[in-house]
């Protein structure tokens, strides 16, 4: 079985993708070079560029490695934008209306955000044993519904709005997440510092990829995935697989919440929107990624380098919404190519 | 007017654009085609129709250029996942990524005019009390859906070629062994959701608005698609849920100003819980074509 998932003819693909993206650039009047030169420098080029894209990765990965689960499955799922977003609220709530401090704090934080994704996503996994609801349109409606929940919790004085100083607007946000809650970081090297939350994706990254290759449940999982029958008729409870594969898969994009919440990219509160497109992002890294853990790393890197790159675009001229432009055509590109 | 012609009528212009594309959504879903890209498909048509109207000098002529474009993203969307065989709601998605991430990236480094389609006046029509204000003064392509309802009716429900295409829906492979080609009547479906998408947007951008701004559609694709699964999947339905959706719309923008305190995110949230609950009543009831959302491929099964 190939390790990476990506082919050879990945590589032309890439290309193609790299000289399109450069012809619309050309076309509008801008120069490419200089707005390549930009993403480089936002992303790669010294200590606080890496730092910004291995921000930026974190959450992506965990949410592709989540879709990987689901997808293993055979469990099609586009909610994860959602589920990003409930992990968020639920985590906010967690680290700002418990009193514990230390860092058991972090811990319920970090829980209770993937508890809130992985009931978000189960409540699809209900729909669809009772009623046989569809999965990919009941996650897809649930989206919306999180934003309208996020965006009323931190509207409502009483609830997560932020609570009011000497001024009397207060901005629709949360107050800041106490000290404890926060994601500590780690090597204080020259500017370039790597967050636990890195830590902690790789690290599911890693258990999600063993469980899959090694395991009773892994096997049945693939098994389930590859064909629903067959794995019927071996005794697999098809549906009880399936329903805790898209939980997985929530808790993973809820945890991928809390990793935004809880680090200098959410600032450290809860604000409507502030998922940013991570969920759909990660199911795109995943789709990349052909369902495979391990190759969900090298995308996510790249996705996640092309979103820190992003912000330096503006400085150039060129829109920031270039990189959303090459995100579609890569996975176009990667997934079209395949047979 | 009064609040509550106010209230129809804002009603009726936010649920026209849902309207037009829920003409094509039911199409493509009654083929067995999920289109997640009708997002897309409207947000694309937008921005076409405010750049031809600007480049032309006719509304008009925007419009086409949206109908157009709707229709081409639907060729794409249409080829990738029927020929290439791609899952189809990976091509949605990508393509939503794609069309959003183009026209915003186009619209901040273009400047438009504004043109927009004249607003006719009907003249017995706007002297009746109440609905009179709301359906009498629209943009012209409003009245399009009154020839475009009947006409999908009678294309779905008596045509030969709407025969075809629900037994496509509901069982792709006795079609196919009867001789029909599936994956050509999806194809069909789908650009007939392009062209009806896009005039949606177009309408939503060179009709209602008469301009383009980043993602002017907000998720109103998605809308769409509730629309259809509120309906279950029959057309009358759908188009009520698209009434529905419009006035919740209308209503969720006009209680501040009525002085009503309702809740805004509930009403936002509405149109997305009224089709999650349609489904849990009526996909148990099966009204839901059968092979929705499946891809077909000749011996697969």
């Amino acid at each position: 079985m190939n390790v990476t998932g990506l082919r050879g003819g990945s590589v032309p693909a890439l290309a193609g993708v790299l000289l399109l993206s450069a012809l619309i650039v050309q076309a509008t009047g801008h120069s490419p070079d200089s707005a390549l030169e930009a993403v480089f420098r936002g992303a790669l080029a010294d200590g606080p560029a890496l730092t910004s894209t291995l921000l930026a990765t974190a959450p992506l990965l965990l949410v592709a490695v989540g879709s990987c689960l689901a997808a293993r499955a055979g469990v099609f799922t586009i909610g994860q934008e959602g589920q990003v977003l409930i992990g968020c609220f639920t985590g906010a709530w967690f680290a700002l209306r418990l009193a514990i401090d230390g860092p058991l704090l972090l811990v319920v934080t970090l829980l209770g955000a993937a508890a809130g994704g992985a009931l978000w996503a189960g409540l699809s996994a209900l729909m669809h044993r009772w009623r046989g609801v569809n999965i990919v349109v009941s996650t897809l409606l649930m989206v919306f519904v999180a934003q309208q929940v996020v965006a009323f919790s931190v509207g409502q004085a009483w609830f997560l709005q932020q609570s009011k100083g000497d001024k009397a607007v207060v901005a629709p946000q949360s107050n800041q997440l106490p000290l404890p809650a926060r994601l500590p970081s780690f090597g204080e090297y020259p500017s370039l510092v790597v967050n636990l939350g890195l830590v902690l994706a790789l690290a599911l990254t890693v258990v999600s990829a063993v469980v899959l290759a090694r395991t009773r449940w892994g096997f049945r999982l693939t098994l389930t995935g590859l064909s629903p029958a067959a794995a019927r008729h071996s005794g697999v409870r098809v549906t009880r697989v399936t329903s805790l594969a898209l939980v997985v898969s929530g808790a993973f994009s809820g945890l991928a919440g809390a990793l935004m919440l809880a680090s200098p990219i959410g600032t450290y509160r809860l604000q409507p929107g502030m998922s940013a497109g991570v969920g759909w992002d990660g199911l795109l890294v995943a789709l990349v990624a052909r369902g495979n853990p391990w190759t969900c790393v090298p995308v996510a890197l790249g996705f996640g380098a092309l979103r820190a790159g992003g912000s330096f675009l503006s400085a150039t001229g060129v829109p920031f919404f270039l990189v959303d432009v090459i995100k579609a055509l890569v996975v176009l590109a990667l997934v079209v190519r395949q047979p | 007017m009064n609040d509550i012609e106010i209230v129809l009528s804002s009603g009726v212009r936010l649920a026209a654009p849902l309207a037009f594309a829920a003409l094509g959504e039911y199409v493509a879903e009654r083929a067995g085609c999920l289109n997640i890209s009708v997002e897309a498909m409207m947000l694309g048509a937008a921005f076409a129709s405010v750049a031809a109207a600007s480049a032309t000098g006719s509304a008009t002529l925007g419009l086409a250029a949206g109908v157009a474009a709707g229709a081409l993203i639907a060729l794409v969307h249409g080829t990738l996942s029927h020929r290439a065989r791609v899952n189809p709601f990976v091509v949605g998605l990508a393509l939503n990524t794609l069309v959003l991430g183009l026209t915003s990236y186009l619209i901040a480094s273009s400047d438009f005019a504004s043109h927009q389609v004249t607003q006719v006046s009907v003249p017995v029509l706007r002297d009746l009390p109440v609905l009179g204000p709301p359906l009498a003064v629209e943009r012209w392509p409003v009245y399009l859906l009154l020839g475009l309802v009947p006409l999908t009716w009678w294309l779905v429900s008596r045509s030969r070629w709407g025969l075809e295409l629900r037994s496509v829906g509901e069982n792709p492979e006795a079609a196919d062994v009867t001789g029909i080609h599936v994956n050509r009547r999806r194809r069909q479906a789908m650009l007939w959701c392009g062209v009806m998408a896009g005039l949606g947007g177009a309408h939503l951008a060179v009709g209602e608005v008469g301009s383009f701004s980043q993602n002017m559609t907000a998720g109103r694709g998605y809308i769409v698609i509730a629309a259809v699964i509120f309906g279950a999947w029959r057309l009358g339905r759908t188009l009520l849920g698209c009434a529905l959706f419009g006035l919740a719309d209308a209503l969720r923008l006009a209680l501040p100003a009525l002085g009503v305190t309702l809740n805004s995110q509930l009403l936002a949230a509405a149109p997305y819980l009224l089709a999650l609950v349609a489904m849990l009543v009526f996909v148990a009831s099966s009204r839901q074509p059968r092979a929705l959302g499946q891809p077909f491929e000749r011996g697969s099964s």
